[in-house]
């Protein structure tokens, strides 16, 4: 995404601006109210283990729905049309419910604070910097992103000139974070969840209508872009051609179960939101609340990027002045009147800040907790990491800046972030899943299978792939490919590094592999836990069912 | 029990978070109402030009309105079950 369109600015008056302003007054409260609840490290950095599942739930969710997920996914739905649903239902709901189901007993139950810190528990301390390095290195790269994106979006739309829009928002992020710590970041989400539903339903509601209903936008993107348009798999079959560049092979194994399962399962920005959870019930119950609203926020971000194709044909392409990251931004500009509007750039805001946030509120976590308090000033008092804590939010805050302009260079931000992902990723996803299940693999094989994974996915995109040796049809498609390739060398370099060096002590594995429990694991579950609808099974299970039932009527 | 359980159940038992955290649905409830308020009042004097724009649809009316019902509902479900704040821990006796 380089630039919006020019003429994209909205007729915004008073009105949305006080909507704006309240919302910047009540972050800034939210960090100042939750001042007094930061005692220790623990407060600052988990919320003190302490929040109940739908705030942790809807934050789980929320950290997720940053705006350049946003506009990236509507972007998605102009381009390839339907098939965007694949990274909602199969590439997002299996790896939570898996997540909530089979993993956090030993995530929570184990009371790592960090996942870098399990991977301390079940590897050693090579596994444990190298991910922590790498993950602290990768979050301020996508903070910076995301302010570089609300840079963009920002002057386009309201007509900031980029650095007031960089620093203000930077200042906003820093103030609410570094006074109130994660239990800030965590209730401005839950604030930022809400208003993104105020600002998307009205939007989609208001698109469908200009374009004659679900009937009369079908009916025109089929005329101009075939039936596969309206479909989740057609012409995903292999060696047929699509604009998506992938087959439902790498989209089943690619998308929906490595890059999915690494992303959903070990970023920490996600994580971090569950480990902050009460109780191992409401810890489980976490990422399996997340879901039922993951599944249904496709369709206020497909249908106004479908709308958007409708209403400029020639978006995306050489004909129009529009790119499909604008598909949102147009119909914010064409349909809404002031006051929707307001709170359509509040949420798209909110959005960006929140996204920049969960980034930046893993960040610190990470850099004090497993980086500095390991390595280099070890056995401190409590109080002296708090304020070390507060001091790298700052940091991190001014060096995502620095970072906002490495973006620039791609043109489609989720194409961006994907392929970060599908470097970082997939390679921590091989080293827990394997680490989790198989008791025998070795104290060294976290580290040697971090690393093949991460430079075989590297090579793949960069060298096979952008170098032309073998031919995928689109960038989405190589990630895909990468992210399978980064998995098989992981797993291969694992179980091989395995067989020639020592496993880790049976002693020291207690609740960090299947099959074993730690004390953590066996307290007993809190009064009103035992009701059904808490029942993570079910939970876990329901997601499930409803998402596969969402891909029926856009299967045949 | 491993040295890192040890200490996180330290600062679990010494974290101010469970007692002393303001309750968000007070803050969503409160954001919401007033939200709610001044959209619902835009749609109520939505001039003809913003019902054009927005294709005969009062939607500052209908969104306005809905935003006020989730904030009430907030409200509500704040006052109806309101947080229990823990008993202060004390040492040996903390809640998991």
């Amino acid at each position: 995404m380089h630039h919006l369109a020019d003429g994209l600015r909205l007729p915004t008056n008073g009105l949305d601006y006080a909507i704006l302003a309240i919302y910047f007054a009540v972050v800034l409260g939210i960090g100042f109210a939750a001042r007094r609840s930061v005692r220790t490290s623990l407060d600052f950095f988990l919320s003190g283990r302490s929040l109940p599942a739908w705030v942790t739930g809807l934050a789980f969710v929320a950290a997720n729905l940053g705006a350049t997920e946003i506009l990236g996914m509507a972007a998605t739905g102009a381009q390839y049309g339907v098939a965007v649903v694949h990274w909602y239902w199969i590439g997002a709901i299996p790896a939570m419910v898996f997540l909530g189901l089979v993993m956090m007993p030993f995530y929570y139950g184990s009371k790592v604070r960090s996942v870098p810190e399990f991977l301390l528990q079940r590897f050693d301390k090579s596994a444990h910097l190298l991910s922590s390095v790498l993950f602290a290195f990768a979050s301020i790269l996508i903070a910076g992103v995301n302010l570089y994106a609300l840079s963009i979006v920002v002057e386009a739309l309201l007509g900031w000139p980029q650095w007031v829009s960089i620093v203000v928002a930077g200042f906003f992020v820093l103030a609410y974070i570094t006074i109130g710590g994660l239990s800030s970041a965590i209730y401005n989400e839950v604030l930022q969840f809400f208003v993104i539903l105020a600002a998307l339903i009205p939007l989609t509601i208001l698109g469908l209508k200009r374009v004659g209903g679900w009937d009369g936008l079908t009916g025109s993107l089929t005329e101009r872009h075939g039936g596969n348009f309206l479909t989740a798999w057609g012409g995903t079959g292999i060696g047929d051609p699509n604009p998506l560049g992938a087959n439902w092979l790498t989209i089943v194994l690619g998308l929906g179960f490595v890059l999915s399962f690494g992303y959903w399962t070990t970023n920490f920005a996600e994580v971090q939101r569950a480990l902050s959870a009460k109780n191992l019930s409401a810890a489980k119950r976490t990422p399996l609340i997340a879901a039922f609203p993951k599944i249904f926020i496709v369709f206020i971000v497909m249908i106004p990027g479908l709308v958007a194709a409708v209403l400029v044909p020639k978006i995306g392409t050489a004909g129009s002045d529009l790119t499909y990251n604008d598909a949102i931004p147009l119909l914010m500009q064409e349909l809404l009147p002031n006051g929707v509007l307001g709170i359509a750039v509040t949420g798209l805001l909110a959005a960006f800040m929140a996204g920049m946030a969960a980034n930046v509120s893993s960040f610190n976590t990470v850099f004090t907790a497993d980086i500095w308090a390991k390595y280099v000033v070890k056995g401190r008092e409590d109080t002296y990491y708090l304020k070390f804590g507060r001091l790298i939010t700052a940091i991190g805050v001014v060096a995502s800046i620095g970072t906002a302009f490495l973006a620039a260079s791609f043109s489609n931000i989720m194409g961006y972030l994907q392929t970060l992902f599908s470097f970082f990723n997939v390679p921590m996803f091989v080293v827990f899943i394997i680490g989790m299940f198989w008791k025998r693999a070795s104290m060294k094989s976290g580290v040697w299978g971090l690393l093949a994974g991460t430079s075989a996915a590297m090579v793949n995109y960069f060298v096979i792939y952008q170098g032309g040796v073998i031919d995928i049809p689109s960038d989405q498609g190589a990630n895909f490919v990468s992210a399978i390739v980064g998995f098989v060398a992981g797993a291969v370099v694992m179980v091989l590094v395995t067989l020639f060096t020592a496993p880790k002590p049976e002693a020291e594995l207690a609740g960090l592999v299947y099959g074993t429990t730690s004390p953590g694991m066996e307290e007993a579950p809190q009064e009103g836990d035992q009701v059904w609808y808490r029942r993570p099974a079910l939970l876990g299970w329901g997601a499930i069912v409803i998402a596969a039932a969402c891909y029926v009527p856009y299967s045949f | 029990m491993s040295e890192l359980q040890r200490e996180v159940s330290e600062l679990e038992a010494k974290s101010a978070t469970a007692a002393r955290l303001f309750d968000i649905r007070r803050i969503i409830g409160g954001l919401f109402v007033v939200y709610g308020v001044i959209v619902t009042i835009a749609g109520i004097t939505a001039s003809e030009a913003d019902l054009k724009k927005a294709q005969d649809i009062n939607i500052n009316l209908w969104t306005g309105l809905a935003m006020l019902a989730l904030g009430l509902f907030f409200l509500v479900w704040l006052r109806l079950r309101p947080a229990v704040a823990p008993v202060p821990s004390e040492p040996g006796e903390q809640s998991p």
